[in-house]
């Protein structure tokens, strides 16, 4: 164990945890504002109650992803210092975008929402939550732009030993972020999705109130949209690593030598002929390299290192990814074909649809560390190393002290934030107005 | 260009310095100010609809210190790596303590959250800032001890400002006090930097207390805010000439290339910010109350 190692760890386990609040953030604040724009169109009671329901939940878990988002940004600076320095000029740029561009805007609209509704005209109160939740979809698409810098680094030179930035245009239009960004809000959206089918599945296993079919078909219609979109851009991720990261794709796939028409492995020992090769190329004969041959090669070009990831999670992680994501999309189509033209959710359906929620979470998680992971030895894809990249002058009693600050904390807080969702889901919406002039003043979206 | 971006930064950290400044204050007194469950949520509120908006202004200037001054960034928060990591603690507690507290039973543990993650960082950014100008402990002390006190004045100043009835009376007690601590403090801190803003802002501290006990609330917030900029300029035009030891801006900047599109960008962002920023304060400038008593809205059906 060296301060690398745990720097590694610390980086693993806080991005992890801040991203597993991040795709509910960005998926369940457009579904709560489309509920509120339902409400406002139709005058139904039934909308704007699930609009309060949804969006108490969604404010529990936004908290978690701004708290923990915030050490993300310091991260950078606090254990990756040579890393920060390398890159600062290309990689910062985007990230103060964020916070310019999307942090302001979604903070602030959403505390004007969270307060505003007895002060703001309601369009204008309205515009508030689509204002949030739009920041919260621009935010995902820069920093995943910064994500995708490190894996295929475009417009830029290294001078003196750092990167200098040419064209932002080119890093913000960085092919891998054009594919990584759909599938990545995408992948939110099946989440999001996935967590109102959940709560729904819940209420419909209770009680027969349409309101909650309501919000279950419009969350499997979400869902299954979003997961068109990731299998699609998933297909092209795949193909840009074919030309990108052959190393990560190679990793994937088990594949140890260069092979023309090579095979998919389903698990190891189940091949399918000629699918990676027809994925990554779109040809059945097309060669895709191996990874014994690209670590000979790498050697020749960056001198002797290991320059393979950990095979085992790259190899596993995409697997997991795509069963348990597409499992999830797969229970959207079939519960909306079950429930079409009125029908009602079985309760079969209603009982599986809870699985909708851990499912498409884990498949997220998985796909970061197929990404995050498969990058390995890598921070920037062939400029810059991991072991290079860590503070030189942090030591291994900090790292040791923050990470094991933050690993309690992140745990304390699992748990409250758990209790807390469960606890809201139970109690379910409010169906009685306000009685008293105290419930008017303080809405349970406030303090 | 480079010039430019220490400035612009310096203006977000003053930015920061000023919103978060007094929403620290506020998180810390709320306790002291209330006497019962109502009243601390009557303070509370004040903020609630601003923090998180008001944080961002850190987040932007630690984001634009890393585009504009990545060595300066890498080296300022690697060198305090455990202060920046109790700093984040103390973000992380106050967050969640200030959105969960109406969500659960008993707020008790997110009213603790929010007192201690308000002093902490209000604490130690003075810690960091002065150990980065004089790099010894007890001046590092000393500036937490000045930014935690003047954070409690402008919490106190603004609490006044925004509440009615026992709360705001208690907070111009409280401010007050805060004051008697604040001044001597400041004197001890900020003579040593010895320029004018520095001194200025001494005698700004003075000026406050003088119009809070007049019960000139609103120009009193505006010299508790003028001592937090006056403050944070003085300590930038210190780190003009050495952002961290050993390193200059020049050898820290970002290429012109990057430095140009920032700029285009902040000069296209920022007017935006600030207008927008300004409409929430705006939305939100009655004071607020206590509930009223029951009876009172009824019949109005809730919008
Ligand atoms: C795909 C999306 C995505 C990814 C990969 C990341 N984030 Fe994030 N982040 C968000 C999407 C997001 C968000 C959905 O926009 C959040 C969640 C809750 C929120 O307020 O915004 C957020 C919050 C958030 C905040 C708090 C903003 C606030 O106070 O309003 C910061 C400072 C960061 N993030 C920074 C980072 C950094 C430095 C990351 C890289 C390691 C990172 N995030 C990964
Ligand atoms: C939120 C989604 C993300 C997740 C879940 C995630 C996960 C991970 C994991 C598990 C590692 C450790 C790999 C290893 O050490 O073997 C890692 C490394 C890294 N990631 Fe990500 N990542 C995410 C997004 C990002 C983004 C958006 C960036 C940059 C903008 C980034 C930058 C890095 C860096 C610099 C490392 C190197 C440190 C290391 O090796 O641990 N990551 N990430
Ligand atoms: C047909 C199914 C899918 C395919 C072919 C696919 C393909 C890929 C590939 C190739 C990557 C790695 C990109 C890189 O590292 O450059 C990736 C990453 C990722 N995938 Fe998928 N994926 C699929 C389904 C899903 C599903 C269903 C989810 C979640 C619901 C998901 C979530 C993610 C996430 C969060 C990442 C990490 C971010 C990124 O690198 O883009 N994927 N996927």
């Amino acid at each position: 164990m060296d301060a690398l190692d745990l720097a590694r760890w610390q980086f693993g386990v806080t991005t992890v945890y801040h991203f597993l609040f991040v795709p509910l953030t960005i998926g369940l604040g457009i579904f709560v504002a489309g509920l509120q724009t339902a409400w406002h169109r139709t005058g139904k009671d039934q909308y704007l109650k699930l609009t309060k329901f949804f969006g108490k939940l969604f404010l529990i878990n936004f908290a978690m992803g701004v708290v923990t988002g915030i050490v993300q940004e310091f991260q950078f600076g606090m254990n990756w210092s040579e890393y920060s320095t390398f890159v600062g000029d290309v990689f910062g740029a985007p990230l103060a975008m964020e916070a310019l561009l999307a942090f302001f805007m979604e903070s602030t609209f959403l505390g004007l929402w969270i307060f505003g509704w007895e002060r703001l005209p309601k369009k204008a109160h309205l515009a508030c939550i689509w204002a949030a939740a739009i920041g919260s979809n621009l935010s995902a698409y820069f920093i995943l732009a910064a994500n995708a810098w490190m894996k295929h680094p475009v417009g830029y030179e290294v001078v003196d030993g750092k990167a200098r930035m040419t064209d932002l245009w080119a890093v913000l239009t960085n092919s891998t972020a054009l594919a990584q960004v759909p599938h990545v809000i995408g992948a939110a959206f099946v989440v999001a999705g996935g967590f109102v089918l959940a709560v729904s599945g819940y209420w419909l296993l209770k009680t027969r109130a349409p309101m909650w079919r309501s919000a279950a078909r419009a969350a499997l219609v979400m869902t299954a949209i979003a997961g068109a979109v990731v299998a699609g851009t998933g297909d092209t991720s795949a193909r840009l690593m074919y030309e990108q990261q052959p190393m990560k794709l190679a990793s994937a796939e088990g594949l140890e030598r260069d092979t023309t028409g090579a095979a998919f492995s389903v698990v190891p020992g189940i091949e399918i002929p000629r699918l990676l090769s027809l994925l990554s190329d779109h040809d059945p004969d097309a060669a895709v390299q191996g990874t014994e041959d690209l670590q000979r090669r790498f050697e020749q070009q960056f001198g002797p290192a290991d320059y393979r990831p950990d095979q085992p999670v790259v190899f596993w992680s995409f697997r997991v990814m795509i069963v348990f994501g597409m499992a999830t999309v797969g229970l959207s189509v079939l519960g909306l074909w079950l429930t079409r033209r009125r029908r009602e959710f079985p309760s079969w359906l209603s009982r599986a649809l809870l699985l909708a929620l851990p499912l498409p979470l884990v498949a997220v998680i998985s796909g970061w560390l197929l990404s995050e992971i498969g990058r390995q030895p890598w921070t920037v894809a062939g400029e810059l190393l991991t072991a290079s990249s860590v503070s030189p002058g942090v030591s291994l009693a900090e790292v040791a002290t923050s990470l094991t600050i933050f690993t309690l904390l992140y745990g304390a807080l699992a748990v409250a934030e758990g209790v807390l969702l469960t606890r809201h889901v139970r109690k379910g919406v409010e169906e009685r107005e306000p009685a008293t002039a105290a419930e008017r003043l303080e809405p349970s979206l406030m303090y | 260009m480079i010039e430019l971006w220490f400035v612009i930064i310096a203006f977000l950290w003053t930015g920061y310095f000023v919103l978060e400044g007094f929403d620290f204050g506020v998180g810390m007194l709320a306790p002291i100010v209330s006497r019962n469950a109502e009243e601390r949520r009557q303070s509370l509120e004040t903020i609630g609809p601003v923090w998180d908006g008001n944080e961002v202004w850190l987040i932007t200037a630690v984001g634009a210190m890393f585009a504009a001054f990545p060595a300066w960034y890498a080296g300022v928060f690697s060198t305090f790596y455990l202060p920046v990591t109790l700093v984040l603690v103390g973000l992380i507690v106050r967050g969640v303590g200030l959105e969960w507290r109406g969500k659960v039973a008993d707020p008790r543990w997110c009213d603790l959250g929010i007192v201690v993650g308000s002093a902490l960082p209000a604490f130690l950014w003075g810690a960091v800032f002065a150990d980065l100008l004089y790099d010894s402990l007890p001046a590092a002390l000393l500036g937490g001890a000045f930014t935690l006190a003047v954070c409690a004045l402008h919490g106190a100043v603004f609490l006044a400002l925004k509440t009615t009835g026992p709360v705001r009376r208690r907070a111009r007690v409280t401010a007050l006090a805060a004051s008697g601590v604040a001044i001597p403090v400041a004197v001890a801190a900020l003579s040593g930097l010895g320029s004018l803003p520095a001194l200025a802002s001494m005698a700004s501290l003075a000026a406050a207390t003088a119009l809070i006990w007049r019960r000139r609330e609103g120009w009193a917030f505006a010299a508790t805010a003028g001592a937090v900029v006056l403050t944070t300029l003085a300590v930038f035009m210190e780190l003009r000439l050495q952002p961290l030891p050993g390193l200059t801006l020049a050898e820290a900047a970002s290429g012109p290339y990057t430095l140009t599109m920032l700029s285009w960008i902040g000069l296209i962002t920022l007017p935006f910010v600030l207008v927008y920023q300004g409409w929430t304060y705006w939305v939100f400038r009655k004071r607020v109350r206590t509930a009223i008593p029951i009876g009172y809205v009824a019949g109005a059906p809730p919008r």
